[in-house]
C-alpha cells in the first residue's frame, strides 16, 4: 500500500514534469537519430556518395589522361577539371573557401616521369631475368610528386581513404606502363590494350565476413551500432531527472514531513528505483521501436533486434537498474539541484567516453582499457554489442551482467551509507 | 494511566561543531489535550526544540516522551502519535490536494478507505472542495497552508506540532485554520504551537512557555503569567521577559 502509493506519487510527478520527460525521452531520441544519420552519411560518403575533386592537369601527355581516368574509375570522386592555364592561387583559393574540399595538381612532367620510371623498373626486371634491359635512366628517389590540396575540415580518416584511392589510380597507370615496357622489350611490339586490362583489372575480390558468435551473418550498419549505444546513454541520463527529484525532495519541506511519518524513507528510495527502472525500460522500448519502424521511413537502416530476447531483456533490466542506482547515489550526495544536474550530466558524458559509447573502445590506448572497466556503460555496451552485433546469447554476456550487478551493488551500498551519514534514514 | 502529551527531562543538545550547548538540562511537560504556545525571539531554540520532539534531530542526551513513549527508541511507530505542520510548505506542489492526501495518508499508515474518508472530511472542513483537483503549486498561499495543515492531521494524531501554521495567509483562511484547530483540540488533540503572531496566539493558547537563549524562562497558563508580570497582553509580557529582542524577530 505504502510502496504503491509512493510509486503512484512518483509517476504523477514524473509525467507532469515536461522538461524532465524531454530530457529522458525527447533528447535521446533526437540524439540517436542525429548521430545515426551522421554516421550513416559518413558511411554513404565513403561508399556511395562521390566527393568533388578538383583536377588541374598541367601535363599534356597520355599518361596523365590515363591517370585522370583511373582516378575516375576509383569511384569515390566526382572530377571537376580545371583548365591548366588557371592560376594555381585561384585553384588553392577554391579549396580554402570550401568550393571543393579536395584538389590535385598533376605536374607538367607527369607523363614523362611515369614513363621514365616504368622504363627503368622494366629494365631492372629484365636484367634480373638475365635479359638486356635499359636501366639507370631515372633516379627513382628524385621523382616530383602529385600534390593533393585539402581543406582542413577534411578528417584524417577520410583523407586516408582519398590518398588510398589516388595511390591505387597511380599504381594502375605505373603498372600498365611497366607492363607495356616489358611486353615491348620481349616481343618488340606494342602490348594489346585487352591484355593490359586483363592483367590489371581482374583482381581477386575481397569478401567481408563479420564473425558473429551465433555464426549468422549480421548486417552491420550505423543503426546497429548507434541504437544500443545511445540507448545506454539515455538510460544513464535519467540521472538528470532522478537525482534532481531526490535533491528537490530533500530541499523542500516534503522531506521533513516524510521523516516525521511512520514510514521508513527506504520505501521512497525503493519507489524511485522501481519507477525509474520502468522509465529506463520504456526508454529502451521507445528507442528500439524507433530503430525498427521509424528509421527505414527516414532513410536510415532498420534496427535488427537480437534473436535472444531473454538476453536482451536481462541486459536492459541490468543496465537500467545500474543507471538508476548511479542516479540515486548522485541525488543522495548532491546538496543542490545545480550540483546534481552539473555533476550528473558531466559524469555521464565522461563515463560514456570511457565506456566506448562515444569513442570506440578498441582504439583506446591500453592504459584506458583498464580504466574503462570502472565505467558501467562499458559493461552495458559490451553486453548490448554482443547481442546486437555479434549474435551472442545470454550465456555469452554473463561476465558483463555480473560486472554490472557488482557495480550496482557497490553504488547501492554507497547510497545507503550516504543516507545514513546524512541522517536521511 | 494518563501520560503528559510531552515530557522532556534533562535534555542537553548542541549542534555539530558548536562548543556551547543550546539546551542544558532542559525540562518541560505539556499536558494531554492542552493548547500550548512556545514563543521566543529568533534563535531562542523553539524550532530546534520542536525538531527534537518530532525526532528530526538526533544526538541529544536526556529523555523525551510523547504520550508516555520515549522517542529515543527511534521506532517509526512513535510517529503515528503526532502530526507535524512545519512552517515551510511540506507537500508536493506538482500534485493536487487529493493526491497529496492520498500519498501522505498511506505514509501515515491509513488504509485506502480510511484515507479517502478522511480526505473528504478534511476537504469539506477546510473549505478545499473547489480546489481538490487543482495542482497545489497553482493554488493561493492560503489554500496551500490549508492543504499543509490537512496533511498534518490526516491520521488524527494525538499531538499536533504547528510551526507558524497561519503565516502569510488572508483573514478568511486564518479563520478556517484556527477554527479547525480549536475543533481538533476539543476532540482531544494536544496542540503545540509556535508563532510570531502574538495576537493570534493570545486568543488561541491556554498554556504558554517563553524561551530565550535555549532556556525556558516562563511556563504557565497565560492568565497567570499576565497577572504575575502585570501585563495586559502577550506582546507586553514577551517584551518584559525577553527585552526588546522580539522587535527584531
Amino acid at each position: 500500500m505504502k510502496l504503491w502509493a509512493t510509486i503512484q506519487k512518483d509517476l504523477k510527478i514524473l509525467f507532469r514534469d515536461k522538461v524532465g520527460l524531454m530530457l529522458m525521452f525527447g533528447m535521446p531520441v533526437v540524439l540517436v537519430i542525429v548521430v545515426t544519420s551522421i554516421q550513416n552519411n559518413t558511411f554513404d560518403l565513403l561508399n556511395k556518395t562521390k566527393v568533388s575533386l578538383l583536377v588541374c592537369n598541367k601535363d599534356t601527355g597520355a599518361l596523365s589522361i590515363q591517370f585522370v581516368e583511373a582516378v575516375n574509375n576509383v569511384g569515390m570522386f566526382k572530377l571537376v577539371e580545371i583548365p591548366s592555364d588557371e592560376k594555381e592561387e585561384k585553384f588553392k583559393e577554391d579549396i580554402r573557401s570550401n568550393n571543393a574540399v579536395l584538389g590535385i595538381i598533376i605536374p607538367a612532367n607527369f607523363s614523362r616521369q611515369v614513363a621514365s620510371k616504368a622504363k627503368t623498373i622494366a629494365g631492372k626486371a629484365l636484367n634480373s631475368f638475365g635479359l638486356e634491359g635499359d636501366v639507370a635512366k631515372v633516379n627513382l628517389g628524385n621523382l616530383s610528386s602529385l600534390t593533393l590540396y585539402y581543406n582542413p575540415v577534411v578528417q584524417q580518416s577520410f583523407k586516408a581513404s582519398v590518398l588510398g584511392g589516388l595511390s591505387s589510380a597511380l599504381q594502375m597507370v605505373e603498372s600498365r606502363q611497366v607492363l607495356k615496357n616489358l611486353y615491348f622489350s620481349i616481343n618488340e611490339k606494342t602490348m594489346p590494350d585487352s591484355l593490359g586490362n586483363d592483367m590489371l583489372n581482374n583482381k581477386l575480390s575481397i569478401t567481408e565476413v563479420p564473425m558473429s558468435k551465433s555464426g549468422d551473418i549480421t548486417v552491420l550498419n550505423a543503426t546497429q551500432h548507434n541504437v544500443p549505444a545511445w540507448t545506454i546513454f539515455a538510460m544513464f541520463f535519467v540521472v538528470m531527472s532522478l537525482a534532481g527529484s531526490i535533491v528537490r525532495e530533500k530541499l523542500s519541506g516534503s522531506f521533513i514531513r516524510l521523516k516525521t511519518l511512520p514510514t521508513h524513507y527506504l520505501v521512497a528510495i525503493l519507489s524511485k528505483q522501481i519507477t525509474y527502472l520502468a522509465v529506463t525500460l520504456l526508454q529502451a522500448v521507445v528507442i528500439f521501436a524507433l530503430g525498427i519502424w521509424l528509421f527505414p521511413r527516414i532513410g536510415l537502416p532498420a534496427l535488427s533486434l537480437p534473436h535472444d530476447r531473454l538476453g536482451l531483456l536481462v541486459v536492459t533490466l541490468t543496465c537500467g537498474w545500474c543507471a538508476v542506482s548511479y542516479a540515486l547515489c548522485v541525488g543522495i550526495f548532491a546538496q543542490t539541484q545545480e550540483q546534481a544536474n552539473g555533476f550528473g550530466a558531466v559524469s555521464i558524458v565522461i563515463l560514456s567516453i570511457l565506456g566506448g559509447v562515444m569513442v570506440p573502445s578498441f582504439i583506446m590506448p591500453d592504459s584506458f582499457k583498464t580504466i574503462m572497466a570502472i565505467s558501467p556503460l562499458h559493461w552495458c555496451l559490451q553486453a548490448f554489442y554482443a547481442l546486437f552485433l555479434e549474435g551472442g546469447k545470454l550465456k555469452d554476456i554473463m561476465t558483463n551482467i555480473l560486472s554490472l550487478l557488482a557495480i550496482t551493488l557497490i553504488l547501492l551500498l554507497v547510497a545507503f551509507a550516504g543516507l545514513k551519514r546524512k541522517n536521511l534514514i | 494511566m494518563s501520560y503528559p502529551a510531552v515530557d522532556i527531562k534533562n535534555v542537553n543538545f548542541a549542534y555539530d561543531g558548536q562548543s556551547t550547548q543550546l539546551f542544558n538540562n532542559l525540562n518541560l511537560s505539556i499536558d494531554t489535550g492542552e493548547r500550548f504556545g512556545l514563543f521566543g525571539p529568533n534563535g531562542a531554540g523553539k524550532t530546534t526544540l520542536m525538531s527534537l520532539m518530532t525526532g528530526l534531530l538526533h544526538g541529544w542526551d536526556g529523555d523525551i516522551k510523547l504520550l508516555g513513549n520515549t522517542i529515543k527508541t527511534k521506532s517509526k511507530s512513535i510517529n503515528k502519535l503526532f502530526g507535524y505542520v512545519p512552517q515551510d510548505l511540506s507537500l508536493y506542489e506538482e500534485l493536487t490536494p487529493v493526491e497529496n492526501l492520498a500519498f501522505f495518508g498511506a505514509w501515515a499508515g491509513l488504509t485506502k478507505k480510511e484515507t479517502k474518508e478522511r480526505t473528504e472530511e478534511l476537504l469539506k472542513i477546510l473549505h478545499l472542495k473547489d480546489a481538490q483537483n487543482k495542482i497545489v503549486g497553482k493554488l493561493s498561499g492560503g489554500m496551500k497552508r490549508k492543504v499543509n495543515l490537512a496533511i498534518g492531521v490526516i491520521h488524527k494524531p494525538g499531538i499536533l506540532f504547528l510551526d507558524e501554521p497561519t503565516v502569510g495567509v488572508d483573514v478568511q483562511a486564518r479563520r478556517d485554520i484556527i477554527n479547525y484547530l480549536l475543533k481538533l483540540n476539543k476532540s482531544g488533540t494536544t496542540l503545540i504551537y509556535t508563532s510570531h503572531q502574538l495576537s493570534e496566539a493570545e486568543g488561541f493558547c491556554r498554556q504558554i512557555a517563553l524561551m530565550d537563549k535555549g532556556k525556558i524562562i516562563a511556563n504557565d497558563r497565560l492568565e497567570n503569567l499576565l497577572e504575575q508580570h502585570q501585563q495586559g497582553g502577550l506582546e507586553g509580557l514577551f517584551l518584559s521577559l525577553t527585552g526588546n529582542n522580539y522587535a527584531n524577530a
